[in-house]
């Protein structure tokens, strides 16, 4: 298991510099420079150039850029607020946005969860029915619908809660854009749950647990629910990164000061360094959120897990790649699994 | 067979079951008649979606839902620890009470694919012990050494260190024998077997089959065998019923089924099973395909494949004619007013080298 977390780290680093490097190309491919007056003239620009280490090779400027960044240092922005570092801007946005993007996150897997587990359970009932309304139309309502009709119900009539953020009351204000935001991860992990645990449900294993004589709460808990969840966290992984990373439309309506109306107003404004810096965030989120589901697995999949003494190093389960193509293609869920003879 | 009073463990009688499909309602099961004495073993025949399996998720009472039993009895006869006898009707008991006094502790069952019965997330350990926990059979530590025991008996080697591992590193052969630990993990006095060997290759088939039958013997169990492979019916059992269609059209000791066959699909069958001295080319298949049971089936439902059918079998479904004490088939040609149809010859004349023992079967 060690090796196996030492393995996935060790990759991950490797992913997250590769992207820097592809963000940092794309940076030396757009046009102009920094010092961009023509008042200058060839002579001074030329220190200047130096002055930022910009007369260097490429080779060397990356790998100045790489141990800055590895510093927490972004560089500065040039237009939104000229000369601030780039860190600051997202320190204070950041964390708003994680906040209000786990809270949708939590509230949406648990919700789906139940949801997809009580219409599994209730196959053809009235609850199933209702279940897979929800879910339709979690999936298919925008989620600045629900932001404007959350806000209008309990904000403006009934005055429950906020209409706008206010950053003194962080929480309060945060619950009706997590609910908002919620609704498309709950309606897909709820509509995902149901079919993965009728999947599992009609397994043989399912049967010989019965034949066993389990029956009851017990059967869903020690057989049906570890294997229903595997599938699931491969699906919630890139929802929690979409919401972390902030939803600008909902940012927008609640006035979030969140991440993602900085990225929106740095494209407006041709803050190149602003969006590379964002883009490299997303990514690390991403593959920090990667990470975590890789370790996951192998603790709730035994077949992930690389042991010494088992010998069969090779797992049954597709790797990354399959795993991704599947969820995307939707296309056929059976399992290849190897036999080790 | 002993004339000692043999005890009835399992009688099903005119179980008829349907299931509702997207296609409409298709009925699977139409009146099945099985006894099954304590001790011994039979084996039910049949092609793919004759309705074996079906019959044994009844006894065992895992049916899918959306089937539903039309009528008929399963009465399944137990001995309390104290050995006073009791019968229920499992078609009549709750799921509830199945599950805490019938399933896995009185009745278990082997399925086919030991590729898929084995939860994938849990070490067979701890599949093992989990139906001695849950019947309260033993307590935690007791239960792990029974289990390291019966991994032990069903040919494990190791199976100290095997207890902790998970199915994904095993054999299908070992998977096999893990799943038949587990069935005798509560002392079951029947187990159901599901074509326990058709996932498995040639070379590990045998050796399950021999597994079952030694441990058949040690305990005294009584055993019903689901299968489509003869070689396997005739290697292990005592009786036979052969299924067609979702009904049994012939039953018999294991003798009188295959030296003595009376029904043409128990002919077909016959004839079908390969062996490595037949003559012929060409190796038999009865032609035709089994009746959609979506429709009624009027008259013999193996009519329109048999060659020998009369112009009854097409209106009027025949009775069980009785040929010995145990020995019965369901076709008109047993009438006293049908011509007389011999079976076709090289079935006859293999049936005879069968009985000289001369005839070896592949994959013996």
């Amino acid at each position: 298991m060690k090796r196996y977390i030492f393995k996935r780290v060790l990759i991950s680093v490797f992913t997250l510099l590769a992207i820097t490097l592809v963000l940092f190309t794309l940076l030396q491919l757009m046009p102009g420079s920094p010092f961009n007056d023509e008042k200058l003239n060839e002579s001074q620009r030329a220190v200047l150039d130096a002055k930022y280490g910009l007369d260097q090779p490429l080779v060397v400027q990356f790998g100045r850029y790489v141990a800055n960044l590895v510093k927490g240092d972004f560089g500065v922005s040039y237009n939104i607020s000229k000369n601030t570092p780039i860190s600051q801007l997202v320190q204070t946005r950041l964390p708003v946005s994680i906040n209000v993007g786990g809270m949708a996150v939590g509230l949406g897997a648990l919700v789906g969860l139940l949801l997809g587990i009580v219409a599994a359970l209730n196959r053809g009932t009235a609850a199933d029915t209702i279940a897979t309304i929800i879910s339709v139309l979690g999936v298919s309502v925008p989620s600045y619908v629900f932001a404007l009709a959350l806000s209008y119900v309990f904000g403006f009539e009934l005055s429950w809660l906020p209409m706008l953020y206010d950053t003194k009351a962080a929480f309060a204000s945060s619950i009706l854009p997590s609910i908002a935001l919620s609704m498309f991860t709950m309606a897909s992990i709820a509509r995902f749950t149901r079919n993965e645990m009728l999947e599992v449900m009609g397994s043989d294993y399912m049967l010989l647990a019965e034949s066993k004589g389990v029956h009851g709460a017990p059967l869903i808990m020690r057989h049906a629910l570890r294997n229903t969840l595997i599938p699931i966290i491969t699906v919630l992984a890139p929802l929690i990164v979409d919401l972390m990373t902030g939803s600008l439309v909902v940012e927008k309506i609640f006035s979030i000061p969140g991440v993602g109306s900085l990225l929106v107003t740095a494209i407006q404004s041709n803050d190149y360094n602003v969006v590379i810096a964002l883009s490299f965030i997303y990514s690390a989120m991403y593959i920090g959120i990667m990470l975590v589901v890789d370790i996951l697995y192998g603790i709730i999949d035994p077949r992930i897990r690389l042991s010494k003494d088992s010998g069969d190093a090779a797992s049954g389960r597709p790797g990354f790649f399959a795993r991704w193509a599947k969820v995307w293609g939707g296309s056929s869920k059976k399992k290849a699994v190897k036999v080790h003879e | 067979m002993e004339q000692k009073t043999r005890e009835k463990v399992m009688e099903i009688r005119d179980l008829s079951i349907t299931f509702k499909t997207m296609a409409g309602m298709v009925h699977a099961i139409r009146g099945v008649d099985i006894d099954l004495y304590r001790g011994e073993t039979l084996a039910i025949v049949g092609e793919s979606g004759s309705g074996k399996s079906v019959t044994m998720k009844a006894a065992m009472g895992i049916l899918a839902k959306n089937s539903t039993v039309d009528s008929g009895t399963i009465y399944y006869t137990y001995h309390h620890d104290d050995g006073s006898p009791k019968t229920v009707d499992i078609l009549k008991l709750k799921k509830r009470e199945l599950r805490r006094h019938i399933n896995g502790k009185r009745i278990a069952m082997i399925f086919q694919d030991p590729m898929t019965s084995l939860d994938p997330t849990m070490q067979i350990g701890k599949q093992i012990i989990e139906g001695m926990l849950w019947h309260k059979r033993a307590t935690k530590a007791e239960a792990w050494e029974k289990a390291v025991k019966l991994l032990d008996e069903v040919g494990i080697p190791d199976p100290d260190k095997r207890m902790k591992n998970y199915p994904h590193q095993l054999s299908g052969g070992m998977r096999q024998r893990v799943v038949i630990a587990i069935a005798l993990a509560c002392d079951p006095d029947l187990l159901i077997c599901d074509e326990p060997t058709t996932a498995l290759d040639v070379t590990i088939q045998a050796k399950i089959l021999e597994l079952i039958q030694n441990i058949q013997k040690e305990r005294g169990l009584s055993v019903i065998y689901i299968t489509h492979d003869l070689g396997v019916v005739a290697k292990v059992a005592d009786y036979v019923d052969v299924m067609y269609a979702g009904k049994i059209v012939e039953k018999g000791t294991i003798d009188e089924v295959f030296y003595d066959p009376r029904h043409p699909y128990t002919w077909g069958l016959l004839s079908a099973m390969p062996d490595l001295d037949t003559a012929d080319e060409r190796l038999y298949t009865i032609p035709g395909s089994p009746p959609n049971l979506l429709y009624e089936v009027s008259g013999d439902a193996f009519a329109p494949r048999n060659q020998f059918a009369l112009n009854i079998d097409k209106r009027l479904e025949p009775p069980m004619f009785q040929v010995s004490d145990t020995h019965y088939a369901s076709t008109w040609l047993l009438d006293e007013r049908a011509p007389k149809v011999e079976m076709p010859p090289e079935l006859a004349t293999r049936i005879q080298r069968m009985e000289k023992g001369e005839v070896q079967h592949a994959g013996e």
